[in-house]
């Protein structure tokens, strides 16, 4: 209804339209290095002070309509429930860097990218002075300066219900130097310094709106504050429903409004039913823009986008789906001790075992059941350029004889012929409890892997337990993915930045072994224990040439993969629905905000 | 009767207490967790410090006296003073029960809803007795004629197929195939000139014909064994044969006595209008309380489902006193004391 | 004189041999409930669908967990009557099995529900003091928000239940005992109505008189009566248990996901509606189907346990 009433009121301009279109070549920087320490500011788009003159009056679009199944309940990104809420706040808070779909960080509210070449990084690696752009303003009127940035650093590190605070880790000090410079200490040397205040999970706060909101006391009490925020991007906040709608209007001082951006004056996040419903809406039904979260089986998505609204498109970063493979004895005798360094596996730390195992899987019928185009199969745990290992590929081939040849050769033989292999040590049948989280893709893969593993002759128990107990972290439950008690366990993780420095080594080290050690709080699930990596990872805390730190994430990454911790499975990318006469949306972001460009976006005719 | 009324109402009371005691234990008991849906990048010790803010880690009954304050004196205070405009002592301290994931309060979400459960649940449920009680009434007074048969036909399969299947046949006949409904429900849409009236009409359309079928087969039903238990009573051979009209003995003597059990029947089901729809509001997206229930419970947002558990229950208890009041004052049979 | 009385004996006789003319009670409410087509037409479509269900899966060939790619989402054939699924089931096979489970956990839900609402209603109805608590418990029961308690108590309970039992026994018992534990008390309502009347009644009064014991009238006397109500309120019970599991499997939180029962299969189904819309009828189809054949059983027993009525005939 109301992209029909649009599309007749600028018919006319739509030729004109076409004719001069906003950069769109910039907007999709495809630079494939992905340099790190040394980003360079000019794959700057949207910039939108830079972008050249839109050709159109701002507001002139109308509105735009996105779905999100899952609704935003929160605004502010620091309080956030999730990746819905932090959406929700992206549209209207900025940080001061973002990161573009190929992982490039480009400026936001800073006026460059920092780097050691050009003083912005001291050579010691341990100080890092943001410059902001000049002559920014916040939505009520009252300008935009460091001192905003400073208190957002205050505001989270003094709300221990902060969501973000691991954003500002290893930071001494964040200090405004004048109006337009911003300095942060770290305490130690840091090759990677761009984690605080980029990304949308830690955008910059107006001072004066939330200075009466810090702390765990009043946090949450600044309802009026969380849910219409100042910000000094492309919208506002008009009314927000919880967990239902929030309507978004343009924000009268924005910077790009001289240029003609945003193009749509108005916005709307609806929130409610499943992924397919809303991807029905969008694409089949044509009554949305957008539809985040497409997650949809393949032969269902096709015939939707037979309709011709939309299309579904997906943006790949490190998300990538696998099975940990637990090194430890989850058996429930030990009590206590269930799934604890010092107890190995019976037979899962066997190389010939995990190796049978990984052989055994068809990964391209994975993603062919589940995912289709927004699903890779991979073999590493960092499948993306430039960091991939070249090495691993061989895992990519079912090969069902050569697991169960690997099998017999190791000893694992049927001896009572009921089809399941024994342990030759202790004389037990090879039996696999297999966890996941409730998902219904998850539940068909694995039902598949089942299948698979039945072939080479182990016998598997599926389970699945509810998303927000498995993956809530409670250390009191038995059933999160933590606690691991189990022989295998499906799920996907990534990183939160491009730069994989902090996740590869918390998916290894022996210091993050999840133990009572470290009150269940660390990240290496598998209880991967290997000096060899723990060295490697020491040495990419200190190493700043790209190249090298290239050298040491591949074999990081190899170590994990052929030692048996982890069995990767499909390269998940993010994806999200599409309406076809949507323009300047590129690629869909997965390192940042899916909307992150959403001033450049426009309707065509 | 008022003695009645009164010794209800206090009744009630311990019963109120009783049952929010046990909708407390057994939410605190279930193992969800409002940290579950944070991007796993949030490591365990963020989530730690999460849980010990929001209050979880607090013993269980200074959490239970806590939320029954905030319910019991706090909120209502709050009503009063937004509804009044006055101030009653220090309003902004007063801690207000909060959500979990939203961190805004419970009972402003709640007042949020109302409108489009009102909307799509209230006339379903008054559309639902108005097609209800006239057809149950000519099927139980021409019982096994051609009437009574279509309509026990098809109230039975309005009652028997369950809501979510026919929600869906509809979505995809009526909006995907022919094109003449949205398939969602648009909670921004503000009525305020005919075409967004007829706007609203057609994003209400389908929830409400699914549920007010469901709700108008259950109501004939009894609406048609009510009837047929009177017509089949003494008395009504006795008006006949006293030579009373066909529609006298009708209007004067069954409706009224069959309707006395419908109309109770009708107050019971009034609490449904709120939390009776949980699967079809999910289905055609018309976010009402139903909705923000199974949210809450999926997303571990303990104080939102406890409030909201504890509203229904309110409402159950205060339609039963009322049903059963009416039924008192419209049957001179019935004697409370 | 003998001929007199050899003509009795030889009424008597007459009578004895046609002997059609003995009438029992549940032969009359028989005869009342074949005249109800409905309820007629509902019985032999439960039979036929109970005996598919239980039989079915015996006699028909395919596995219903058999998965296999090469042979997904295939229309209905000869060799899969009813299609496959999305990896390769045979859709048939799931809907017997699916019926199977569906049905048990309708019947057993059922029983539960009546047994301890019929057992509340006779308590509370002949013992004065028992009737107060009885009656506030229901009430309490009554006020519980039954939904939004099942889901809670699901998440809760449901891998306890599965270490000790077993991942599809465990869930069973689970979803049996919260539904037959959320039902009783429309039962125990309608039964204490009743014994409330019957109490005083003058059969009941001349046993108490004659000084049979308490618990022997209950069973004896007031049990037996109060029957017709109880069967209507199986009959519903069953119908609510069905479609309340159907419903919680919609929601996901039913059995496990390799456990197909007609809820998890339209579930399973509903994405898929425009691309194999028979895949959602089927499930549908015999949700629906068996729950009004419940309901018509349970109305025309209504109708044939009314004394006014079959007097009538």
């Amino acid at each position: 209804m109301k992209t029909t009433k649009w599309l007749a009121l600028f018919g006319a301009l739509a030729l004109v339209l076409a004719a001069c279109s906003p950069s769109d070549d910039d907007a999709t920087a495809t630079t494939a290095d992905g340099s790190t320490t040394e980003t360079t500011a000019d794959a700057g788009t949207p910039d939108t002070t830079e972008a050249p003159d839109s050709g159109m009056s701002a507001g002139e679009g109308g509105l735009v309509t996105i779905f999100q199944w899952q609704a935003p309940s929160i605004v502010n990104p620091f309080l956030s429930g999730g990746t819905k809420d932090l959406l929700a706040s992206s549209l209207v808070l900025e940080p001061l860097a973002e990161y573009d779909p190929s992982g490039q960080l480009v400026p936001a509210l800073a006026a460059e990218i920092p780097t050691v070449a050009n003083g912005g990084v001291s050579e010691d690696l341990t100080q890092l002075t943001w410059t902001l752009k000049d002559g920014v303003v916040w939505s009520d009127g009252s300008p935009f300066t460091a001192d905003d940035v400073v208190f957002t650093y205050e505001y989270c590190t003094q709300t221990t219900s902060c969501t973000q605070s691991s954003f500002f880790d290893g930071i001494t000090s964040v200090v405004a130097d004048d109006a337009t410079h911003v300095t942060i200490t770290f305490d130690a040397p840091t090759p990677f310094p761009y984690n605080a205040f980029t990304t949308y999970q830690s955008s910059i706060l107006h001072k004066t709106q939330f200075e009466g909101c810090v702390g765990d006391e009043l946090a949450p009490t600044c309802t009026e504050e969380n849910t219409n925020p100042h910000g000094t991007g492309p919208f506002v906040v008009d009314e927000f429903l919880v967990n239902d709608t929030v309507t978004y209007v343009m924000n009268p001082n924005y910077r790009g409004i001289a240029d003609g951006y945003p193009f749509f004056g108005s916005a709307l996040i609806k929130g409610g039913g499943d992924a397919t419903d809303t991807l029905r809406s969008v694409l089949e039904l044509d009554e949305g823009d957008y539809s985040w979260n497409a997650q949809v089986t393949p032969e269902v998505v096709a015939q939707m986008e037979a309709a011709g609204f939309g299309t579904v498109q997906a943006g790949f970063a490190s998300l990538v789906e696998r099975i940990m493979v637990n090194q430890t004895d989850p058996n429930p005798d030990l009590g206590d001790q269930r799934s604890e360094p010092g107890n190995p596996h019976p037979f899962l730390t066997d190389p010939a075992v995990w190796q049978a195992l990984s052989m055994a899987i068809d990964r391209q019928a994975l993603v062919d059941v589940g995912y289709g185009p927004s699903g890779r199969p991979t073999c590493n745990i960092w499948p993306g350029a430039p960091y991939a290992s070249p090495n691993n590929d061989a895992c990519l081939t079912q090969d069902i004889a050569g697991a169960n040849a690997l099998l017999e050769e190791a000893g694992y033989v049927d001896s009572d012929g009921d089809g399941i292999r024994e342990d030759p040590d202790t004389g037990d049948p090879l039996f696999l409890l297999y966890q996941t989280s409730t998902n219904t893709t998850r539940q068909l893969n694995q039902d598949l892997i089942k299948a698979n593993w039945a072939e080479i002759g182990i016998d598997v128990e599926l389970r699945n337990i509810d998303s927000g107990v498995f993956f809530g972290g409670d250390q009191a439950s038995p059933d999160t993915y933590q606690a691991f008690y189990a022989d295998v366990e499906m799920y996907a993780n990534e990183s939160g930045s491009p730069d994989p420095q902090n996740y590869m080594s918390g998916l290894g080290t022996t210091g993050q072994i999840v133990s009572p050690a470290n009150n269940f709080g660390g990240s290496n699930i598998a209880r991967f224990d290997s000096a060899e990596f723990d060295a490697l990872a020491a040495e990419l805390a200190t190493t700043g040439d790209l190249d090298k730190r290239i050298e040491l994430v591949i074999a990081m990454n190899d170590l994990i993969v052929q030692n048996g911790a982890m069995i990767p499975l499909i390269y998940r990318g993010s994806a999200s629905g599409l309406g076809v006469d949507i323009a300047g949306v590129g690629d869909i972001n997965g390192w940042d905000s899916e909307f992150w460009n959403i001033e450049i976006w426009t309707r065509t005719g | 009767m008022s003695r009645y009324i009164i010794r209800r109402t206090l009744i009630a009371i311990p019963t109120l207490i009783a049952i929010s005691f046990v909708i407390f234990i057994i939410l605190d008991l279930a193992p969800n967790d409002p940290t579950g849906s944070l991007p796993l990048t949030v490591p365990g010790d963020v989530r730690e410090a999460i849980r010990e803010a929001l209050g979880l880690n607090d013993p269980f009954f200074f959490r239970w006296l806590k939320w029954m304050r905030q319910m019991f004196i706090n909120e209502p205070l709050n009503f009063i003073e937004s509804v009044f405009n006055i101030s009653i002592g220090a309003g902004e301290d007063r801690v207000r029960i909060v959500s979990w994931s939203s961190r805004s309060p419970v009972v402003d979400t709640i007042i949020q809803r109302i409108p489009q459960t009102l909307w799509v649940l209230g006339t379903a449920f008054i559309l639902g007795v108005i097609i209800a009680v006239p057809v149950g009434v000519i099927s139980a007074y021409k019982q096994y004629s051609a009437f009574d048969n279509i309509g026990t036909f098809v109230t039975m399969v309005g009652y028997s197929v369950p809501t979510f299947f026919t929600g869906l046949l509809a979505i995809i006949i009526f909006s995907v195939w022919l094109g003449w409904f949205p398939s969602f429900y648009d909670t921004t849409l503000e009525v305020n000139s005919w075409e967004t009236f007829v706007q609203q009409v057609k994003q209400m359309i389908m929830p409400v014909a699914v549920l007010a079928l469901f709700n108008a087969a259950a109501l004939s039903r009894f609406t048609r064994s009510s009837m047929l238990d009177n017509l089949n009573e003494d008395y009504v051979r006795t008006a006949r044969s006293k030579g009373i009209s066909e529609n006298r003995v009708l209007t004067r003597h069954v409706l009224r006595n069959s309707l006395i059990p419908v109309v109770t029947l009708i107050a019971l089901q009034i609490p449904g209008i709120f939390a009776g729809a949980i699967i079809t509001e999910q289905i055609f997206r018309v976010n009402g309380l139903g909705q923000l229930l199974i949210i809450s419970i999926q997303g571990g947002d303990v104080p939102m489902v406890q409030t909201l558990t504890f509203i229904f229950a309110v409402l159950i208890v205060f339609f039963n006193l009322i049903a059963d009041v009416t039924y008192g004052l419209l049957d001179p049979r019935i004697r409370y004391d | 004189m003998a001929t007199a009385q050899k003509t009795v004996e030889q009424e008597h006789g007459e009578l004895d041999a046609v002997g059609a003319r003995h009438r029992t009670l549940w032969s009359d409410v028989w005869r009342q409930f074949r005249r109800h087509k409905g309820a007629v037409v509902g019985l032999v479509l439960l039979i036929v669908i109970l005996l598919g269900s239980y039989l079915g899966p015996f006699v028909y060939p395919h596995d219903p967990f058999a998965i296999d790619i090469s042979v997904a989402n295939l229309g209905p054939s000869l060799e899969h009557p009813m299609g496959t699924d999305n990896i390769g089931r045979d859709v048939m096979a799931r809907v017997l099995v699916g019926g199977r489970i569906s049905l048990s956990v309708g019947i057993t839900a059922m029983l539960i529900g009546v047994s301890v609402g019929t057992a509340v209603g006779i308590l509370a109805g002949f013992f004065g003091r028992l009737d107060g608590i009885l009656m506030r418990g229901t009430d309490m029961f009554l006020a519980l928000p039954i939904l939004p308690l099942l889901l809670v108590i699901i998440m809760l309970f449901r891998d306890s239940l599965r270490e000790i039992f077993g991942p599809e026994l465990g869930i069973f018992l689970l979803v049996v005992f919260i539904i037959g534990l959320t039902s009783w008390m429309q039962t125990a309502r309608v039964v204490r109505g009743d014994v409330l009347a019957l109490k005083e009644q003058e059969f009941v009064l001349a046993a108490r008189s004659v000084g049979t014991r308490k618990s022997k009238i209950m069973m004896r006397h007031i049990f037996p009566n109060v029957l017709s109500p109880v069967m209507v309120a199986a009959a519903l019970g069953m119908a609510i248990a069905i479609i309340t599991e159907s419903a919680l499997s919609f929601l996901g939180l039913g059995f496990p996901s390799d456990f197909p029962t007609w809820g998890r299969l339209l579930f399973d189904a509903k994405d898929f509606i425009q691309l194999a819309p028979m895949r959602v009828v089927w499930p549908g189809l015999l949700i629906s189907l068996t729950v009004i054949s419940v309901n018509f059983i349970g109305d025309g027993l209504r109708d044939a346990l009314d004394p006014k009525l079959r007097s009538k005939g």
